[in-house]
């Protein structure tokens, strides 16, 4: 039995399946009120202690989340009702589950979506000590295990050892969730989407992750094909390695630039500069996740990426917060936030926090080839407004002779306005095309939605004629033109991309290779 | 020890008084020993400002205005400590920046 999804991850699995959404291991009963007491104290007391063992290994949101849990754990407000339960004789776990299940239910009636959302957390907590009270206590998926449910926790994932294999296949879930991410960075393979209708949860099971798909008690012949495609994976891999560190020709002989997308400043520290023609795309958004960034911060951040790339070119986005990246304490709430107050738009009306990032950009410039651009650039106002406040924080560090340089200003092509009529950017130093929300725009299609992920696709002529038009723009007027979206580093878009005129892609660190071999096909 | 202190504070924070910067108001809360409360109208009900899992229940979003009161050792000064917080936007932005 075959149910196809949406590749969250590429890669292919087999193994065992582990339900998700299993109740946790039955709980013995205590002989008395004294001894399930004591359980109860016990399993969050374990709970508690393995959350904060993966509080130090995580980092950023994920670590957040994880203090969030480990607060509510420890305030006795929480168990404070299941221990009065207790003593009228419930059991440790059926009176834990009542207690954290009435708190379940007091989050799902609220009006607000954010309130609503924490039931999830709520939940997490209730499974995690109702998983530590299981007999054997211990919650370790089995290695190698394929994860299928209606949804993963980040702290499953996070505590899972992925050394063996094993994948995720999830019902729902998206690609854009946190997991998702943890799993790309992983290589670990993920499915997501896969709908309501459930295999039988025992036995193996064959996960697809390149195509997105799930096979139910395979058989023979099922399984034959499925190694095939695996073994093909994985030698696409290997075969990708060796061309890792040679720069990216097509088949035609056409030189193809390559760099890489990066979030933190310390993704740099597992890739060799050798391998890439530069940074595409460095976000700044982790800045802005814990605290607004100071000064210091951020120019230690931008700095240590441009002495790691020497004299390849680092192409820095200024903060693109708002849409699906909320920063609390300086984006808005809004109903249909991808359409609202983000990227340079929440720049421009927040130029307090602007000005601070437009000063450590310019005085980081000194230390290597940096490029500036703007996200989400609709007119060409906004790029003159931007680059206006640039050239007047210029002069600010000049008058007070701190050392600087203005980088070249470019934009992102993500608004069709831009792709449509380029005409009015002819003054921009470089175009950067974002294919993940230039194609969710054009068709309409949200791409963390799983039931329109068919529309969101880069290779609908309508997508492929503008990106097409941007790049004829840009050769007529000597205007640079690179492309950073997911896009850039998917294979079976590789061709498209270059046939619509792209010589310059920047992709995931992980999909360097990969992004090579694909142009080596590619008869442009 | 009769002393009492009662403040109220806009929140301003994206979010409201919840999940990350509960934690922050929760823990700062619990440095004083003065009994502190918090409620998101003037009449009450109040909720201990010590406890995250009470805290979470008063459910106050963005706008609202956070009624703040204590009473013993350090009252004024527990009070005046978790307006400056509120005011800070719990010296965050807090839950996640995702990228994409």
């Amino acid at each position: 039995m075959r149910i196809d999804g949406i590749p969250a991850s590429p890669g292919y699995a087999e193994g065992p399946l582990f339900d998700l959404d299993q109740p946790p291991a039955a709980y013995q009963g205590k002989a008395n009120a004294t001894e399930e007491r004591a359980a109860l104290e016990a399993a969050i007391g374990k709970a508690v202690s393995r959350l904060a063992a993966l509080v130090d290994a995580a980092d950023g949101d994920a670590a957040g989340i994880l203090e969030f849990h480990i607060a509510m754990l420890e305030d006795d407000a929480l168990s404070g009702p299941a221990f009065a339960s207790i003593g009228s004789g419930q059991p440790a776990d059926a009176a834990w589950r009542a207690a954290l299940d009435s708190e379940v239910a007091g989050y799902e009636a609220s009006d607000q979506d954010y309130f609503r959302a924490r039931a999830a957390d709520l939940r997490d907590i209730r499974d995690q000590v109702l998983r530590a009270m299981g007999e054997d206590g211990e919650v370790a998926t089995p290695q190698g295990a394929i994860l299928y449910g209606e949804d993963i926790a980040p702290t499953r994932f996070l505590e899972t050892d992925w050394s063996e294999g094993g994948g995720i296949a999830l019902k729902r879930g998206s690609t854009a969730s946190h997991v998702a991410m943890l799993a790309r960075s992983r290589g670990v393979p993920m499915v997501v989407g896969l709908g309501a209708t459930a295999g039988p949860l025992t036995g193996n099971a064959l996960l697809d992750a390149e195509h997105g798909a799930i096979v139910f008690s395979p058989s023979p012949a099922e399984v034959e094909t499925f190694r095939q495609s695996a073994s093909s994976f994985a030698d696409r891999q290997g075969a990708a390695r060796t061309f890792l560190t040679e720069p990216a020709v097509t088949k035609a002989g056409t030189a193809v630039r390559v760099q890489v997308n990066i979030a933190y400043p310390s993704d740099v520290d597992g890739i060799d500069i050798a391998t890439c023609d530069g940074v595409g795309l460095m976000r700044t958004e982790f800045l802005f996740g814990k605290t607004l960034p100071d000064e210091e911060t951020q120019y230690h951040a931008y700095r240590k990426v441009l002495e790691w790339a020497g004299d390849k070119p680092v192409t820095i986005r200024t903060v693109d917060a708002g849409g699906d990246k909320p920063v609390p304490g300086f984006t808005v709430e809004e109903t249909n936030p991808f359409l609202g107050l983000r990227g340079i738009r929440l720049s421009l009306a927040r130029r307090d926090i602007f000005r601070v990032q437009i000063r450590a950009l310019l005085r980081a410039a000194i230390h290597g080839n940096l490029k500036v651009m703007f996200p989400m650039i609709a007119t060409s106002d906004e790029y003159s407004q931007a680059a206006a406040l640039f050239v007047e924080a210029q002069g600010a560090l000049a008058a007070r002779g701190v050392a600087h340089r203005l980088p070249p200003l470019g934009i992102m092509v993500e608004v069709p306005s831009v792709a449509l009529a380029p005409e009015a950017f002819a003054d921009v130093a470089f175009f950067s095309i974002g294919s993940n929300d230039l194609t969710q725009y054009v068709m309409a299609a949200a791409r963390d939605n799983a039931a329109v992920a068919h529309l969101n696709s880069v290779r609908h002529p309508a997508v492929l004629r503008l990106i097409a038009a941007v790049a004829a723009f840009g050769r007529d007027k000597g205007i640079p033109v690179s492309l950073c979206g997911d896009a850039g580093g998917d294979p079976a878009a590789i061709p498209a991309l270059l046939e619509a005129g792209l010589r310059d892609l920047s992709v995931a660190p992980a999909q360097l290779a990969m992004a090579k071999a694909a142009i080596a096909d590619v008869a442009v | 020890m009769s002393a009492s202190a009662e403040a109220t504070v806009l929140i301003t924070h994206a979010v409201g008084l919840h999940a990350r910067p509960s934690v922050k108001f929760t823990k700062l809360a619990k440095t004083f020993a003065a009994e502190v409360e918090v409620a998101v109208a003037a009449n009450g009900p109040w909720f201990d400002a010590k406890s995250i899992v009470k805290v979470m229940a008063a459910k106050a979003p963005k706008g609202t205005l956070l009624h703040i009161r204590a009473r013993g050792d350090g009252a004024s000064k527990a009070v005046e400590a978790l307006v400056g917080l509120v005011q800070r936007d719990f010296d965050e932005g807090a839950d996640h920046a995702r990228s994409a």
